[in-house]
This record gives C-alpha cells, structure tokens and sequence, in this order.
C-alpha cells in the first residue's frame, strides 16, 4: 500500500477514536439528560465518519475498487440519529417535566407532548 | 399508465440506487433487480404516501447538503471542545422556541434533522398543531441569536426548495 495512503487512513481513524471518546465522556460529564443528548448526537457523527473514511480509502488503495457501503452508512446514520434523539427528548419530557417548565409555544396550541393536536393533525 | 405504475418516481430512483449501492457491485442482473425493488415497493406502500413531496430545486437542494455536511464538522469540533474544555457550572442551557413558516411535514422533518445534526441544538419536540418547534441549546448566551441564525440558514434555504 502507498505510504500516503497509511498516513490518510491512520489520522482518519486517530480523529475518529478522539471524537467517539469525546463523545462518550460528555455522557458522563454532562448533568441532565436533554444535556447528555447533545453529546452522542454530535461528536459520534465525526467518530463513525472518520472510521468510514479510513475504511473508503483502505479499501481503494488495498484492492483499487470504490467501496460505497460506507455513503449508506453515512446516509442512514444522518437519517436515523436524529430521530433517536427526537424520541429520547420526547420521552424524557413525557416522563419528567411539567408544561409549565418549557417556554410557551409561539401559536395557539401547546406542545405536542401535552396538548391534543387540532383536528386534521398536522393541516393548519 | 404510466403514474400507475411508477406511482412515486423519486422513491423508486432511490431504491433502485440504494440496491445497487447495497450490492456495491455493478450487474446487470443486479440492476434488474433493484428495478423491481423499485417498481414493487412504492406500491405496496403506496398507503403510508398520502402526499408526494415535491423537490423544486434540485440544485438548491444539493447545496443545502453541503452546507449541513460543513455545519455537521464544525458543530462536532464545537461540542467537543465545551465538552472538554468548559467546566460543568458554566454551561448554560437553554431552551428555544423557533416559530415556523414551513409548513409540508417533509420539509419539517428535514429542518429537524438539521437542526439536531448541527452546532449545540437538538430539536426537541414540535407544538401540536406544527407552528413552532422546541430546540434545546447546549451552550448559549443569547438564546435569540440561535433561534435567527437557524432561521436565516435553513429555514429560509429549505423554503426555496419546497414549495
């Protein structure tokens, strides 16, 4: 393999291991929940895509053949992170804080948490 | 005939692309088989489709990515050094209200996402009758600042592509 190559792959992956720690040590130090979101939302996107990076171009130098599995990768982990998210803030509000607690909504209905939709659900 | 057949045209191109990218492998029987994927697919969920999104500007569109894919790296840098470097007291949280002028659930969804992906805010949950949207702010010192800037930047790019 070109010694290019090995330097390319060896600092994606030595990015990717510092932000995957990062992010794994915000969990701890962070102190509420909706806090610690922030954490593995964020700094694990840049971990994995360090890992997929190195992987794209071990892959092209090793056997000269573009692998594309790793954009799918990319593609899905955008397209579901925020939605675990979304689901992980819902719930810990649902279980844990009061309407009262958040900043009122600027039109006429509250948040969906704790108000019924108007009828016809997302038509306005 | 052929709106029956191929119901969602931009669903069935991505499944087809998807299924090849899957693959990873270029053939022709793989191609015909991520074309009736394709074909298949969006009319057994023709049902959960009640309205088909239209992308107005596909270059708009891809210019957007680029300027998420940006955010996203600057945003990871930003989260990790108040992670490492900011002591636990100092940081201030905040929750902000972004009232909203899109109103297609698709583009809702996608400013969403953004919002969640991009530098300290994840998007929290959406009024009941999807005006305004609740985002939590890991650090800020001016909560009215954050709630212009995603307005300025996506909300206003993502209005240019759905109509």
């Amino acid at each position: 393999m070109h010694p290019a190559a090995e330097i390319v792959i060896a600092i994606a992956l030595v990015i990717s291991g510092v932000f995957g720690f990062v992010g794994s040590y915000g969990l701890i130090k962070l102190k509420d929940t909706v806090q610690r979101l922030h954490a593995p939302t964020k700094a694990t996107t840049l971990g994995v895509g360090g890992v997929l990076i190195a992987s794209m171009v071990y892959f092209v130098a090793d056997t000269e053949q573009i692998s594309i599995h790793e954009l799918l990768i990319t593609l899905f982990l955008f397209l579901t992170a925020p939605i675990t998210a979304n689901f992980i803030a819902k719930t810990y509000m649902a279980r844990n804080l009061e309407d009262d607690e958040l900043p009122r909504s600027v039109g006429k209905f509250g948040w969906s948490v704790y108000d019924a939709p108007p009828d016809g659900g997302m038509e306005r | 005939m052929l709106m029956r057949l191929v119901p969602h045209p931009l669903l069935s191109l991505t499944l087809v692309v998807a299924w090849l990218a899957l693959v990873n492998t270029f053939t022709l029987g793989n191609l015909i088989l991520g074309t009736f994927f394709g074909l298949i697919i969006p009319l057994l969920t023709a049902a959960y489709w009640p309205d088909r999104p239209k992308i107005r500007r596909p270059l708009k569109a891809a210019e957007y990515g680029l300027v998420v894919l940006w955010d996203i790296i600057v945003a990871n840098v930003q989260v990790a050094s108040i992670i490492l470097f900011k002591p636990e007291p100092t940081i201030r949280s905040h929750w902000v209200v972004v009232p909203l002028e899109l109103t297609s659930a698709e583009a809702i969804t996608v400013l969403a996402g953004t919002i969640t992906m991009t530098p300290g805010t994840v998007s929290a949950m959406l009024s009941s009758d999807g005006g305004c949207i609740l985002v939590h702010c890991l650090h800020t010192d001016n909560p009215d600042d954050v709630r212009d800037a995603i307005k300025s930047r996506y909300e206003r790019r993502l209005m240019e592509i759905f109509p």
